[in-house]
């Protein structure tokens, strides 16, 4: 395993050193964190695709920004923001395609962007009007959000599963973070996976962080080499990176839409803010680390590349900044002017085939 | 009753080509207690397959599988094995269609041997119901004879909600049924398997059959109790047991599992509730003890005998 200052060395000087929790193999990267080409920069997209994938992820943190804002003044419940993960959500989102089908954990709302859900209806989870997805997860194939940890894992190794008997040419991806892979949904789901050669790529965003417990204290390996022991590859990509997350993604997806079976991808990255509003990492964590981490930041690097590659100028910029601020004031708008639910939607949906004595209690509750 | 539940599933994987069948031992083994036999043979190892051991990700697959449209059967080997996949049932299985606002149905089917009586290893012996009808969005059905086991199953599975299937082990060799059929009494509707007016017992599973040899020897003795079949524990038929007391007066509450918030605490609660006026003697609860469930030496000792039933009935009676 490389030192901190080893790794220093072999990279050139640095201005601040990298999260602690990247140490050990060195990640697939295409960009360096100033921007500077390390690897091939094709990774099969256009220029205006690139431009997108820039634009989404300011999109993202601007809007990650004004719901952490919106919980801030009362309008959203407790939210988790997921400043400094774009790369990896964006990265890997655009990598999917249309009949892939996203099994996100709470904290996912830039990959909901890029599949088309409607942030305000993702938003009316945060807003507390109603649990799970209000989005139809079938029109974007974006599952309902999901808290319990690493239960979703299993959930996409199923539709998988499903995915195969039926010969469809598509896969799932379910994503989670370090800590999930401590819990034994983790292994059930990569074990199965590995077992019925599900077309399923298992997304980790290693953010360093599990509320308070470091990456060090959640695991004592490196997660990606998990995948030897289910028997199928692993790969650890630089997840601030998002060529690179994009070109890890691209390929687990074709591998598992071809029959090639699963893929487990360690995103590493770093959660630059609270593991959520009602979180103070200020009892748990140094802010000298969050300030060094800064220094990684997935954007700055991405279009410090597309900048010098052409793709990209200032002008264009503050076109996007107006354009995405209005976007934002209008989600923003939209969360705030959602009616409250209906006191018996508690009852309309709970079952298919409701029992009798449902109906007697959505009548108490409607003062009938 | 083995071969009812065979026959349910075999019926059940022909009529509709997105059934799936799988679980532990499921396929070349056809279940530990034979439920399965013959099914992979039949419909191929894609339709009914075997898992690793892997109660979690079995349930957890399901829910995927649903979202992809396939409607699961699954099986947990034994009652205290289903518990590893507790989470994937109340947090997911059960609040999916809520959650999707009734755009992802849970049409999931988990079938598990249940409660004792078998002389079983520890942990083979329990009574889980309780944990899954306090679940909102589960159903829980329970068949006491292999015609029902047939019936509820095949409703089970056709059922777009969740339902467990909680399957008596100790009637897995009963034989009194021949032939099959779905029609019947539907999830939510007990019903009356003996006729009395002196009291009712109210049970479900294996108690059902123990309960009629105790309404047998009370026949002797000149009580005329009614044994009710609960057979959906949830929901549960709230206006039978009602019924019942209102023309009996009196009531027996019979179940293996433990006392204390087991079933008969609901079904008590509910009789005071609907029909307090008509009771002539306290509700008696006869149930397994307050205690884990016990070695094979002494389960006799644990599941309600008949003489404890009848026991009760006399008391009620003569209140």
């Amino acid at each position: 395993m490389l030192s901190a200052s080893d790794e220093q060395r072999s990279r050139g000087i640095r201005v601040a050193p990298e999260p602690e929790h990247w140490r050990g193999t060195e990640p697939l990267r295409v960009l360096d964190a100033d921007g500077t080409v390390v690897g091939d920069p094709d990774v099969g997209l256009e220029p205006d695709e690139l431009r997108a994938m820039l634009r989404w992820m300011l999109l993202a943190r601007r809007l990650d920004r004004e719901c952490i804002a919106l919980q801030r003044q009362g309008e959203l419940t407790v939210y988790p923001g997921f400043e400094g993960q774009e790369a990896a959500q964006i990265g890997s989102a655009m990598a999917l395609g249309p009949d892939d089908f996203v099994f996100p954990t709470f904290r996912e709302l830039a990959v909901a962007l890029v599949r088309g859900v409607d942030p305000v209806q993702y938003l009316a989870y945060h807003r507390g009007t109603w649990h799970g997805g209000p989005y139809d997860p079938r029109a974007t194939r974006f599952g309902p959000i999901c808290i319990p940890v690493a239960t979703q894992i299993a959930h996409g190794v199923g539709y998988a599963i499903g995915l195969a008997l039926d010969a469809t040419p598509a896969c799932s991806i379910s994503y989670f973070g370090d800590g999930s892979t401590s819990e034994g949904d983790f292994h059930e789901a990569a074990n199965l996976a590995g077992v019925f050669t599900a077309p399923a790529v298992l997304f980790c965003q290693n953010n360093g962080w599990a509320i308070s417990m470091p990456a060090r204290s959640q695991t004592a390996g490196e997660i990606w080499r998990r995948a030897a022991g289910y028997g199928f590859p692993g790969v650890r990509v630089d997840g601030n990176d998002v060529l690179a997350v994009y070109r890890a993604t691209r390929e687990a997806t074709a591998r598992a839409r071809t029959g090639g079976g699963p893929t487990l991808i360690e995103a590493m990255t770093y959660r630059i803010g609270a593991h959520s509003t009602a979180d103070d990492p200020g009892r748990y964590r140094d802010d000298d680390e969050v300030t060094a981490a800064r220094a990684f930041d997935p954007i700055t690097r991405f279009q410090t590349w597309l900048v010098t590659a052409g793709h990209f100028d200032d002008e264009l910029l503050a076109g996007w900044n107006h354009e995405i601020e209005e976007q934002v004031l209008a989600i923003r708008e939209g969360v705030i002017a959602q009616p409250a639910p209906a006191v018996e939607w508690m009852f309309d949906w709970a079952y298919a085939n409701p029992p009798d004595e449902l109906a007697g209690q959505r009548r108490e509750v409607l003062g009938g | 009753m083995v071969a009812a539940l065979n026959a349910a599933l075999r019926d059940a994987l022909r009529d509709d080509d997105r059934v799936l069948v799988f679980g532990e031992d499921v396929g070349r083994s056809g279940g530990v207690f034979r439920v399965t036999d013959g099914l992979q043979p039949e419909f191929g190892d894609r339709r009914v397959f075997d898992t690793p051991i892997s109660e979690s990700g079995i349930a957890g697959a399901a829910v995927g599988l649903a979202f992809a449209g396939w409607r699961s059967v699954v099986e947990m080997q034994f009652d205290a094995f289903s518990y590893p996949a507790l989470e994937q049932i109340i947090d997911h299985i059960a609040k999916m269609r809520e959650r999707t606002r009734g755009r992802i149905d849970m049409p999931i089917t988990i079938r598990m041997p249940a409660f004792g009586g078998i002389k079983g290893k520890e942990h083979h012996g329990e009574s889980p119901e309780t944990y899954y009808v306090h679940t909102a969005g589960l159903k829980v059905v329970t068949p006491s004879s292999p015609g029902d086991a047939y019936r509820l199953l095949r409703l089970a599975i056709a059922d777009p909600d969740p339902v467990i299937v909680l399957e008596p082990k100790a009637r897995y060799w009963a034989k009194e049924d021949t032939s099959f059929d779905v029609e019947g009494p539907g999830i939510g509707e007990g019903r009356v398997v003996r006729d009395g007016n002196a009291a009712s017992i109210f049970t479900y599973g294996a108690m059902v059959s123990r309960c009629l040899d105790a309404a047998s020897s009370l026949a002797d003795e000149g009580v005329a109790v009614r044994v009710v079949d609960l057979r959906s524990l949830s929901p549960l038929d709230t206006g039978l047991i009602a019924g019942c007391v209102r023309e009996t007066g009196r009531a027996v509450v019979v179940h293996e599992a433990p006392k204390t918030l087991g079933l008969g605490a609901e079904v008590t609660a509910r009789i005071v509730e609907d029909a307090f006026d008509f009771l002539e003697a306290p509700v008696r609860r006869v149930t397994g003890y307050d205690v884990p469930y016990p070695p094979a030496a002494l389960e006799h000792h644990y599941l309600p005998s008949v003489q404890r039933i009848a026991a009760a009935v006399r008391e009620v009676v003569s209140y």
